[in-house]
């Protein structure tokens, strides 16, 4: 994992993490788009009920949404850009409260570039954080849902120890 | 140093500090405006002010004789600090699946 300097100088606000994966980029792009319910973290379900499934429709255009295990399913976002093995971009479109707001047009940028070694350096970009700040409304939801932001924040606060920053 | 997770929370914890926080969205206020805008006395909104700067929050500014108060961008490190965490969770997870997928042969690799 890496962290580089978060804010560019048009005042995007992002965060960049890296991880390196023993297997090529194009079976890395195809686990991250076709699996993600298997490495998404559980408790972060927007959905009445349990996650049953994340799914990336594969193509630019297509959704991003979780299927609840009673069938119901919540948007998250869509497919931006869909350049396989290369290239992913998917609009992040959650309060940090986890609700659905199409106004809210953030961005996952993941980028998949051989290591010359049969692995993956995997480097995901989430861009453009400062539109949370940029509608009052999003900034409620991320201050003021009880249940959300600062429960969620205080979840990341005390694991903040075993998942290193 | 930056303000500790504690005091953002403490800071956001009051429903007046976030109105105070929205109307600042709108523009750098100065403390008199805030007050006529909210149902509080001008003390009330200096107090609030305070929690706010000193959880980085907010920054405070001085125009000739009035003391204007805008939003801190910095005080987006807790949703960079939030994100961040985030996804190095879930980028572990997938390190750790993508190291179960290598261990076993993908069907388009294996020779007959």
């Amino acid at each position: 994992m890496s962290t580089q300097p978060g804010t560019q100088p048009d005042n995007e606000v992002l965060v960049v993490r890296t991880v390196r994966v023993p297997i090529p980029p194009e079976r890395a792009f195809e686990l991250f788009t076709a699996r993600m319910t298997e490495f998404w973290p559980s408790e972060h379900s927007i959905g009445s009920s349990a996650i049953a499934e994340v799914v990336v429709e594969p193509s630019a255009g297509g959704r991003w949404f979780e299927r609840g295990v009673d069938g119901s399913e919540c948007d998250w976002g869509q497919v931006a850009h869909w350049n396989p093995p290369g290239e992913l971009v998917l609009l992040w479109q959650l309060g940090a409260d986890w609700t659905f707001d199409p106004t809210l047009r953030t961005e996952v940028e993941v980028d998949f570039t051989t290591d010359g070694a049969g692995g993956t350096l995997v480097e995901l970009r989430h861009r453009h954080l400062e539109r949370y700040g940029e509608q009052a409304e999003t900034l409620r939801g991320i201050f003021d849902s009880p249940g959300g932001w600062r429960g969620i924040l205080a979840q990341f606060v005390e694991r903040a120890g075993q998942v290193g920053d | 140093m930056p303000a500790s997770a504690a005091s953002v929370l403490d800071a956001l914890g009051d429903a007046t500090r976030r109105t105070i926080l929205e109307r600042l969205l709108a523009g750098p206020t100065a403390v008199g405006v805030l007050a006529d805008q909210l149902p509080i006395s001008r003390p009330a909104v200096s107090q609030h002010l305070r929690v706010l700067k000193e959880a980085e929050l907010v920054v405070e500014s001085v125009a000739g004789t009035r003391h204007l108060y805008r939003i801190n961008p910095a005080g987006f490190e807790v949703v960079r600090g939030y994100f961040g965490r985030f996804w190095a969770a879930t980028l572990t997870n997938f390190a750790a699946l993508a190291e179960a997928e290598a261990a076993r042969p993908h069907p388009e690799q294996q020779e007959t």
